[in-house]
């Protein structure tokens, strides 16, 4: 789908039905944290710093008082990863927010560039008993068996016969190819290896992940990373899961980094990379690397995109079917 | 030289790919949460229907083709060349064999047709979905049997052969469904 320039008219998107469901998914949701002693916090959709990570495209917005006299440049929030983590050094506990966030030049069936994530975070878990927890999510919601398991490694092994954590470019073009993937040569000459993964991932896999029930990829290629923990095994394996549900991308989750010199160091990498890419430079969240260096407890933490969670729970083919309004009638 | 970014794509929208041109039909934005965007796009070539998959970078443009659709009436063939004309202006484009295809079955003289046009020359024929023509041959048919089982083939006065049920008999005129080449009805002329 694509973005019709044209003006929609004023109605909604979605069905009042489908609206009333919202509701009730939202209240819940909010009830299953109530339950477990999960707190419900709200932090700034507005935030001078935001993700750095090369493939997320913040959305500007501008802040004045009498105190900045030039406008100030601040950011809708693509997610409320770095404020949720200062709170959790605070002392906060366990913690969830159900909230909107906001990503540039994403638009389409499963896109839209305002949305509501739900995000939480659990001390003391690991990746595994965080997993558990979605199980029992997704069970209540969407009425569903428990997840299967699969390693990212296991499932590019048996899908294409390769190995992800100690592949090339070249390996996994080949590979696109045999699939008959069509790539202009000018793109193909910019493509990484964590391109080529996300290519056959999206085009040979997806689809087909969590049909008869969700699916839970765990163990990532370290350079998938982001702010997971790397487990210095052989082979170095990021800590980070992902979960499918219907051929849909649901949840994305991590053993949280928990080292403040590690966590600077990449960020550090983040915006060479984006130097290098000629993206607009971001201020590093000194705030947060603070935060660690007073404790971050171990944990693990998930963002859940609501939108598509009640597409599944309703049968939706696209996420306008569950918004009140979509960017194209705003 | 007008280009179209992944953005502005929709389908019907005009490009050339490999210096041929297509027509969008369907566009998918893909988007891992940490990952690159993509759209995975069909394109139908418009020389030769043929229809592909091709996956660009968000972000990517591709070169706008020059290609819009006229109303002509289809006016003669000299027998090597089909001679169209647009009404209101009597601009004349000629087709080659080559060119007009399997389309030249449907062509009657003074039908309204739509003529794609690239870079002004003409690039297809889309003859009127419903067509009246004059059948030239056909068997007899055996008297008295009108279950019209499984028909009979008929040429027609353009050289194309339907399918006909057997009661229909030669000089007697068909409608015919031009995008499926199937028979409809008996017609008047």
């Amino acid at each position: 789908m694509f973005l019709e320039p044209k003006n929609k008219g004023w109605q909604p998107s979605a069905s009042i039905e489908n609206l009333k469901a919202r509701a009730e998914l939202l209240a819940e949701i909010r009830a299953f944290f109530h339950k477990r002693g999960v707190l419900e916090v709200e932090t700034p959709l507005l935030c001078s710093t935001t993700s750095l990570h090369p493939h997320i495209k913040p959305i500007e917005a501008c802040y004045t008082n009498p105190q900045y006299p030039e406008k100030k440049k601040y950011y809708l929030q693509t997610s409320p990863e770095f404020e949720m983590k200062r709170l959790l050094s605070a002392g906060s506990g366990p913690i969830y927010q159900l909230n909107k966030a906001f990503r540039d030049d994403e638009s389409g069936r499963l896109h839209n560039p305002e949305f509501t994530m739900l995000e939480w975070y659990r001390p003391d878990f690991d990746q595994h008993a965080l997993m558990d927890e979605i199980d029992d999510l997704l069970g209540l919601v969407l009425n569903v068996p428990k997840a299967e398991r699969l390693t990212y490694g296991f499932l590019f092994a048996r899908s294409f016969n390769i190995n992800p954590y100690q592949t090339s470019v070249e390996e996994l073009e080949q590979c696109a190819r045999e699939y008959q993937i069509n790539i202009s040569e000018e793109v193909r000459r910019t493509l990484t290896i964590n391109d080529w993964l996300d290519i056959l991932m999206t085009h040979c896999i997806e689809s087909k992940l969590g049909l008869e029930r969700p699916v839970i990829l765990y163990d990532y290629p370290a350079t998938k990373a982001a702010l997971a923990k790397i487990r210095s095994t052989e082979p170095w394996v990021a800590e980070r899961f992902e979960v499918f549900v219907d051929g849909i991308e649901l949840a994305n989750g991590y053993h949280e980094l928990t080292d403040p010199e590690v966590q600077l160091m990449r960020f550090q990498e983040d915006c060479e990379l984006r130097r290098e890419l000629g993206l607009p430079e971001i201020a590093i969240p000194y705030d947060l690397i603070e935060a660690l260096k007073v404790g971050l407890p171990a944990s693990s933490g998930v963002a859940l995109g609501f939108d598509r969670l009640l597409m599944l729970k309703l049968k939706c083919q696209h996420i306008e079917e569950v918004m009140a309004f979509t960017i194209d009638r705003v | 030289m007008a280009t179209y970014s992944t953005n502005e794509f929709k389908s019907g929208l005009k490009v050339i790919l490999d210096g041929d041109p297509y027509a969008i039909l369907e566009n998918e934005f893909v988007k891992p949460g940490k990952g690159q965007a993509f759209n995975r796009v069909k394109f139908r070539n418009l020389k030769t229907g043929r229809v592909i998959e091709r996956t660009l970078k968000s972000g990517e443009s591709v070169e706008a083709a020059d290609v819009v659709d006229k109303e002509m009436q289809y006016l003669y063939n000299d027998g090597e060349r089909w001679h169209f004309m647009v009404v209101e202006t009597y601009e004349q484009y000629e087709f080659n064999k080559a060119v007009i295809g399997d389309s030249r079955l449907w062509l009657k003289e003074q039908d309204i047709c739509i003529v794609t046009l690239w870079n002004d020359l003409p690039l297809c024929v889309t003859p009127p979905n419903f067509v009246v023509l004059k059948i030239v041959d056909t068997d007899p048919g055996l008297k008295g049997d009108t279950s019209g089982g499984g028909g009979k083939p008929a040429t027609l006065e353009t050289g194309a052969v339907v399918r006909v049920p057997l009661f229909v008999q030669v000089d007697e005129f068909i409608k015919v469904d031009t995008r499926t080449g199937q028979y409809v009805s008996r017609a008047k002329e």
